[in-house]
């Protein structure tokens, strides 16, 4: 137990910043999958051809090819693509991509593939009779989707939702992969100065079943509350 | 363009090592999934629980854990170093099997469990009147029909098996993930690697999709 000790003499501190960048990490990687899974949902539900393809191929691509594989390409062509730009306006220097930002767009991408379908999935759920009475109620479109059309879409969508969540938050123990201290990363340089592999992973595994455990009450209560009405 | 051509070769030779985990696993893990699966509908409360906690902590936490407690973690422990349980864990090879056996044996056991769960009782209670013993209406009736109920949520199972073989390559091996690691920090060309082994995975997702997309057709009534 002195190995966890707060402070100088354990790692207990370190491992518990670790955790907090975990969920830091996987809370923003969902975020970003929210914000691309509105948009290649809406393309998916589209009648345009050529968008459907590009959602399809979205989350085709990335549900279907190894995480780790998009963490590399993300990891090692990240610091590329952001000199190349840098290079257009005249800047010939090395620069890296900071760790944080690339397992968060990588990890974001993947769960933004999952979260694709999910988002897909409750929007076609909803009754059609809801969009012809809010037609004839003269409802404006905007109005429609953030008031009528959201509203019942998170609570169909939140058993997924929080599938995906436990999804991304164990994807980002792979970012550990490219030097971002998180759980996994801090249980590694633990376990190799300390030479006690057996502990840490077995702590770390136990960070993740609490983690797991927790979100799972949340999006419990989450859950009931958004069905309050029915 | 010269360089996906060129590392395509040793993308595909490496594929066969994927392949090969993603199988072996899958094979063991049926079986550890089924027996997990019959513990979990198990009236005495201790293998309930063994299965239930098993399936929990194998769900609840990251593949990468798993395989890194095995491989690093047990080498520690003098005994498992002096049994004859060291021939298997001080390979990588059987470590990253063993701990994709015991992964996706608990997201199966799940699936057969819920599978199990929803056959109709009328048809236990018809099996019973026709006189079939239990092993009988095992073999034949539950299992058969099991099968049938698990195979799409399975499908994405072994997809999902396909993928997490990936994480070999974080214990030494050298299968497509490993080797187009390689290749992408020796050459520092992401991009094509990355559609090269990426091409590759697909494929191989889409093959089982249809191979279940297949069987669900012929197990279909």
């Amino acid at each position: 137990m002195g190995l966890l000790a707060y402070g100088d003499t354990g790692w207990g501190d370190e491992l518990f910043f670790a955790t907090l960048m975990t969920i830091a990490v996987a809370a923003a990687a969902l975020l970003i999958g929210f914000f691309l899974a509105a948009i290649f949902a809406s393309f998916k539900l589209s009648k345009i051809r050529v968008l459907n393809l590009i959602g399809s191929f979205y989350t085709t691509v990335f549900r279907g090819v190894p995480e780790l594989l998009v963490i590399y390409l993300f990891f090692f062509g990240g610091s590329g693509a952001v000199m190349y730009v840098a290079r257009i306006f005249g800047y010939d220097g090395y620069i890296e991509v900071n760790a944080f930002l690339t397992g968060a767009i990588s990890i974001g991408i993947i769960s933004g593939a999952y979260s694709t379908e999910v988002f897909r999935g409750a929007i076609q759920s909803i009754n059609k009779g809801q969009f012809e009475a809010s037609q004839v109620l003269g409802f404006k479109k905007k109005i429609y989707y953030y008031k009528i059309i959201i509203p019942q879409m998170l609570r169909l969508a939140l058993p997924n939702i929080s599938n995906v969540w436990q999804i991304t938050l164990k994807d980002t123990s792979l970012i550990s992969v490219t030097g971002l201290v998180e759980i996994m990363r801090m249980s590694y340089i633990a376990a190799g100065s300390t030479r006690d592999p057996l502990f840490f992973y077995s702590f770390a595994a136990v960070l993740y079943l609490f983690l797991t455990f927790l979100s799972m009450k949340l999006f419990n209560k989450l859950e009931k509350h958004y069905s309050k009405g029915y | 363009m010269d360089l996906m051509i060129e590392s395509l070769p040793r993308l595909l030779k490496a594929t066969k090592l994927t392949i090969e985990l993603t199988l072996l696993s899958l094979f063991f893990g049926i079986f550890v999934g089924i027996f997990f699966a019959i513990l979990r509908t198990s009236k005495n409360r201790v293998l309930y629980f063994i299965s239930y906690y098993y399936s929990y902590i194998f769900r609840g936490t990251p593949l990468l854990v798993q395989i890194f407690i095995i491989y690093f973690g047990l080498g520690q422990v003098e005994w498992i170093r002096e049994s004859f349980l060291w021939i298997v864990l001080k390979e990588p090879y059987s470590c990253a099997i063993l701990a994709f056996t015991l992964n996706t044996g608990a997201y199966s056991s799940e699936i057969f469990r819920s599978a199990f769960e929803t056959i109709n009782k009328g048809i236990l209670e018809a099996a019973e009147g026709l006189g079939l013993n239990k092993i009988n209406t095992f073999f034949k009736i539950r299992l058969p029909i099991a099968i049938r109920q698990s195979l799409p949520a399975y499908g994405n199972e072994m997809i999902l098996m396909l993928k997490g073989t990936s994480l070999a390559s974080t214990v030494t091996l050298l299968d497509l993930t490993g080797v187009a690691k390689h290749i992408i920090s020796t050459t520092f060309r992401p991009v094509e690697v990355f559609i090269v082994a990426g091409s590759i995975y697909l494929i191989m997702t889409f093959l089982i999709h249809n191979f279940i997309k297949f069987l669900e057709k012929k197990y279909s009534y």
